[in-house]
C-alpha cells in the first residue's frame, strides 16, 4: 500500500534474512534491490526471490518497492515482468530518462496493473529532464540518486555537497511541479552521526518529502525529520476545525489568529495530518486527487494537498 | 504418565518419591540443612598434598559417589577433564558429576560415560558433546537439570550431596583460601563454588598460582577447604573469560532491545532505586544501553545490577548510574578487574542470588530481568534447554530463578531463528514456566502474558505495538510452517527440576537415523 513516503530503507533482493526483517524498523516504504546489491550471476534467483517474498511476507503497510535493473540491460524487463506478476506498489526505475520511463509506464499499464513507478534520476539527462519525467503516466514520485549521477557529470563526491546541489533542487521542484513525491538519495554512510543528520538537514530544506537510506538506523530520523512537528499538527486540526465550523455557519472562510482560513490553508492543514499519519477526516468539499498519469497540464486543476504542502 | 500444574508428562517410573511442579511457590521447605562432617586440622599440618590422585586418595572417593565442579572457567576449564581422566586411572566408577555448568570443552566426558566411570550427570547447563551423548542415550541414567538457585537449594538441601568438590582456583593460598580475581585464570568470582565448598564432605583446591599466605580477598575460606593441588595450568585465559562483551549492532536485535527497554519503562521499573540484571548476550547489553539512556536523561540511579557481569555494567558502575553491582560470575576481563580494584563492585555466592529455600535471595529483589529463549509457547512457558530437534543445548542456569523472582521477567528474542519459529503451540521442554513470565519482546510486536493485563493497558497507551502471544505465534508460523515436534523416543534422558526441586518436565532421547 502507499501512504506516508518519508523514509524508504534498501533491502538487498538476495538476502531472504533481510527480505523478511525489512518491514519492522519503522520505514514508510522498503526498496526491495534487484540492482546493485546483486551480482550479475545471482540476478534471477534474486528475482525469484522477491517475487516469493512479496507474496508471503505480510509487508502491512509498508511500501513496497523493486528496483529493477535498468532496462537497457539485460535483465531489465525480466525484472519489470516478473515485479508486475508479483504486484509490488511500486517500481523503482534506474537510470530512468523519458524514454525508460515511457517504456516501463507503458508495459505496466499494458498489463492493467496498479503499480506505479518511482523515476531513479541518476544521469545528467534524466536530471535535465525530470519535469518530463515527473509528467509520464503513473510516475508517482522522482527519486535522486547522488552516486551514478556524480559519476555522470564527472563530478566527486563530497560531504557538503556541492556538487548535486543544482541537482537535487531541480528534481524538488520537478517533483512539486507534478505535484509528486519528490525522494533524495540517501546517505552513505552507516552510521548514526553528524554527517548523517547535516545530510538530513540538507533533504529537509530543499523541500523533499522523503529520503531513502541504506541502513535501518537512519529510518527513524528520517521520518522525525520530514514529519511535521507537534506544533505544526496542532496548528492544522485547529485550522480543520475553524474550517468544520465556518461550512457548520454556511460561511465561505473564517479567521484564525488573526488570518483568514481559506482553501489553499485547508488543503495544507489536510496535508500536515496526513503526512503525521493522522487522518484528517472527510474533506468538506471533496476535491478529486490526480488519477494515475494525470499530469499537471492534464489535471483539472492543482491537487490541493500537494499544493498546500509547498506553501 | 503424571501431569504437574502446567500440563506436562512425566512418566510415573521417573516420578518416585518426587514431588511434581505445582506452581512456583507451591513447596514449603521442612528439615534441616544438610552439612557435612566435623573435621579439624592440628598445627604443623599442611594441606598442600602433591598431586591430584594423592589428593583423590586422601578424600576417600569411592566407587558410586558424587563430585562436583563450578564452571567459572567456563569454555577454557581443564580442571574437570584433569581431575577426571585421574579418577579414571584409579579405576573408580559409576560416579555422579555434578559440575555447576557443563561445556563443549568437557567433550572427553563422553568417553568416561562409556567406560562405566560416569553413571549420573547433575547440572544447570550443558552445551556440546556431554549434552549431545545424554541426549542420544548415552548415560544409564537420566541427568538432572537444575537451575542455579535450585542447585544451591539441593545442595543445602541433601538432595545433592557431594563427596568431594573440586575446586578450581586462580588464586590460592597454601591454607586453602581462595579467590578468583589473581593469577593466569582469574575468572573473577567464584560465587557458584561456594555451596560446594560449604557442603561436600571433602574439598579440594586445585590452583595454578599459589600464593603467599594470608590470600586477599577470600572467596572461599580456608575453614573449608581439606587440600591443596598446585598444577601447571588451570585452563585456557582466552576462552575462560572473553576480551570484552559488545552491544550488538544487528538491527533487528537493536530493535528488540529498544522496545525492551520502553517496555520496562512502561512498567514504571526505571526510576531512582531501581535495580536490574541483564544477560551478557548482544540483545541484552543493548537493552541494558537504552535503559541507561532513559536514566541519565532523567538522573536516576540504581540500586544494584546483578551479574553475570559485563565491562558494560562495570561502565555503569563507574559513571555512578549504579550504586553496586552484585556478582556471581565474570564474563570478561573488564569484570573481574572491577571486582578486584572496586569495593562496589561485590562478589555473591549463588545462594544469595538465587536459592529459594533460604532467608531471602537476591533475585526477589530484582526489578526487571532480561532473559533469552529457545523457544516460547503460547502459555508463555520457555525453553532454553534442547533445541527444536529434542537435543539438550543448554540450560536454566538463572533463567527460571530470575524469573520467579522479579517484578517484571522479560523475554527478548526474535520469532524466529533461520527457519524455525521460536513461537510454538508447545516448547520441546519446560524450563520456565509461563506462569512466571509476564511480557516477550519480538521484533514483530510485544505479547503481555494476560496475568499482568495492567501492564497491557500500560503498554498500549505507551504506544507500543502490544499484539497477542497467539497473534505472534501465526504470524511467523504463516510464513515458516507448523514446526513438527522433535523426534524422541520414550526413554527418558533428562529430568528439569523446577527451582524448588520439583519435576518440571522431561527431555527424551532423541532418534537417530
Amino acid at each position: 500500500m502507499r501512504g506516508l513516503r518519508r523514509s524508504f530503507l534498501f533491502t538487498p533482493g538476495n538476502n531472504p534474512a533481510m527480505l523478511l526483517a525489512g518491514p519492522i524498523f519503522g520505514a514508510d516504504a522498503l526498496i526491495l534491490d534487484l540492482e546493485d546489491a546483486v551480482a550479475p550471476g545471482q540476478k534471477d534467483a534474486a528475482r525469484i526471490l522477491v517475487a516469493e517474498a512479496l507474496g508471503k511476507i505480510p509487508y502491512g503497510g509498508v511500501e513496497t518497492v523493486v528496483r529493477i535493473n535498468p532496462l537497457s540491460t539485460p535483465y531489465g524487463e525480466d525484472d519489470l515482468r516478473a515485479m508486475l506478476k508479483a504486484g509490488p506498489d511500486t517500481i523503482l526505475l534506474p537510470k530512468a530518462e523519458p524514454r525508460a520511463l515511457a517504456q516501463a509506464s507503458a508495459m505496466i499499464q499494458e498489463a492493467g496493473a496498479k503499480t506505479g513507478i518511482l523515476g531513479l534520476l541518476e544521469t545528467a539527462l534524466g536530471v535535465e529532464t525530470a519535469f518530463e519525467c515527473g509528467g509520464i503516466p503513473v510516475v508517482t514520485g522522482l527519486f535522486f540518486g547522488a552516486e551514478d549521477f556524480t559519476a555522470d557529470i564527472g563530478a566527486r563526491r563530497s560531504a557538503e555537497g556541492l556538487e548535486i546541489l543544482y541537482a537535487r533542487q531541480r528534481v524538488v521542484v520537478a517533483a512539486a511541479a507534478c505535484a509528486i513525491d519528490s525522494i533524495d538519495t540517501p546517505f552513505t554512510g552507516i552510521d548514526l552521526g553528524e554527517d548523517f543528520f547535516a545530510d538530513l538537514e540538507v533533504t529537509k530544506k530543499l523541500g523533499f518529502t522523503g529520503k531513502a537510506c541504506i541502513s535501518p538506523r537512519h529510518v527513524e530520523g528520517i521520518n522525525r525529520a520530514l514529519s511535521p512537528s507537534a506544533e505544526e499538527i496542532n496548528y492544522a486540526r485547529r485550522v480543520l476545525e475553524a474550517d468544520a465550523e465556518a461550512t457548520r455557519r454556511g460561511l465561505g472562510a473564517v479567521s484564525l489568529d488573526g488570518r483568514m482560513v481559506d482553501a489553499p490553508i485547508v488543503a495544507r492543514a489536510r496535508a500536515t495530518l496526513r503526512r503525521s499519519g493522522l487522518d484528517p477526516g472527510p474533506a468538506s468539499e471533496p476535491a478529486p486527487g490526480p488519477a494515475w498519469g494525470q499530469t499537471p497540464e492534464r489535471a483539472s486543476g492543482p491537487t490541493p494537498d500537494r499544493e498546500g504542502e509547498r506553501p | 504418565m503424571s501431569l504437574n500444574s502446567i500440563g506436562r508428562d512425566i512418566p510415573d517410573s521417573h516420578v518416585g518419591s518426587r514431588l511434581l511442579y505445582q506452581g512456583p511457590w507451591a513447596r514449603t521447605p521442612e528439615g534441616l540443612r544438610h552439612a557435612p562432617p566435623l573435621g579439624s586440622i592440628r598445627p604443623g599440618d599442611s594441606k598442600i598434598i602433591p598431586s591430584l590422585r594423592e589428593a583423590i586418595a586422601a578424600s576417600g572417593l569411592r566407587d558410586g559417589m558424587t563430585v562436583s565442579f563450578h564452571h567459572h572457567l567456563r569454555n577454557g576449564d581443564h580442571v574437570l577433564n584433569m581431575v577426571m581422566e585421574v579418577i579414571a586411572g584409579m579405576g573408580i566408577r559409576d560416579l555422579t558429576v555434578a559440575p555447576s555448568s557443563l561445556f563443549p570443552v568437557h567433550g572427553p566426558l563422553v568417553d568416561h560415560i562409556r567406560k562405566g566411570v560416569v553413571r549420573g550427570l547433575q547440572t544447570n547447563y550443558a552445551l556440546g558433546p556431554v549434552a549431545e551423548a545424554v541426549s542420544r542415550g548415552e548415560l544409564p541414567t537420566p541427568m538432572i537439570l537444575r537451575t542455579h538457585g535450585g542447585r544451591v537449594r539441593a545442595i543445602e538441601a541433601g538432595e545433592l550431596a557431594i563427596d568431594v568438590a573440586f575446586i578450581a582456583a586462580p588464586a590460592a593460598d597454601p591454607y586453602g583460601n581462595i579467590n578468583g580475581v589473581y593469577g593466569p585464570s582469574a575468572c573473577g568470582s567464584l560465587g557458584y563454588a561456594a555451596a560446594d565448598a560449604q557442603h561436600a564432605r571433602f574439598v579440594v583446591a586445585v590452583t595454578d598460582n599459589l600464593m603467599p599466605y594470608p590470600l586477599r580477598p577470600v572467596s572461599i575460606p580456608q575453614t573449608r577447604v581439606d587440600a591443596v593441588v598446585v598444577v601447571d595450568k588451570l585452563g585456557e585465559p582466552k576462552d575462560i573469560v572473553s576480551g570484552s562483551t559488545r552491544i550488538t549492532r544487528d538491527p533487528v536485535g537493536l530493535l528488540i532491545a529498544r522496545s525492551a527497554a520502553e517496555v520496562i519503562d512502561g512498567a514504571g521499573l526505571i526510576k531512582e532505586g531501581m535495580s536490574f540484571q541483564t544477560g551478557a548476550g548482544g540483545t541484552s547489553l543493548a537493552v541494558a544501553a537504552f535503559v541507561r539512556r532513559y536514566m541519565e536523561e532523567r538522573k536516576i540511579t540504581a540500586s544494584f545490577g546483578m551479574g553475570g557481569t559485563t565491562g558494560y555494567f562495570v561502565q555503569m558502575l563507574r559513571d555512578g548510574l549504579l550504586r553496586s553491582l552484585l556478582d556471581t560470575q565474570c564474563f570478561d576481563l573488564e569484570a573481574v578487574e572491577s571486582l578486584r580494584d572496586d569495593p562496589r563492585h561485590v562478589e555473591v555466592d549463588c545462594g544469595y542470588y538465587a536459592n529459594p529455600w533460604n532467608k531471602g535471595a537476591v533475585v526477589n529483589l530484582l526489578d526487571t530481568v532480561v532473559l533469552g529463549a529457545t523457544e516460547i509457547d503460547t502459555d508463555f512457558n520457555v525453553n532454553v534447554v534442547s533445541s527444536s530437534d529434542g537435543i539438550i543445548m543448554g540450560g536454566s542456569g538463572g533463567h527460571a530463578d530470575t524469573a520467579a523472582g522479579a517484578r517484571l521477567a522479560l523475554i527478548v528474542t526474535t520469532t524466529r531463528r533461520t527457519r524455525l519459529p521460536i513461537i510454538r503451540d508447545r516448547v520441546t521442554t519446560v524450563t520456565t514456566p509461563g506462569e512466571t513470565v509476564d511480557v516477550v519482546v519480538t521484533e514483530t510486536g510485544v505479547a503481555v502474558n494476560p496475568r499482568r493485563a495492567d501492564l497491557a493497558d500500560r503498554l498500549r497507551e505507551r504506544g507500543l505495538p502490544v499484539v497477542s502471544i497467539e497473534d505472534m505465534k501465526k504470524q511467523i508460523q504463516d510464513l515458516t510452517g507448523k514446526p513438527s515436534p522433535a523426534a524422541v523416543t520414550d526413554r527418558v534422558v533428562a529430568l528439569v527440576e523446577y527451582r524448588d526441586g520439583s519435576l518440571l518436565d522431561v527431555v527424551y532421547q532423541v532418534k537417530q537415523d
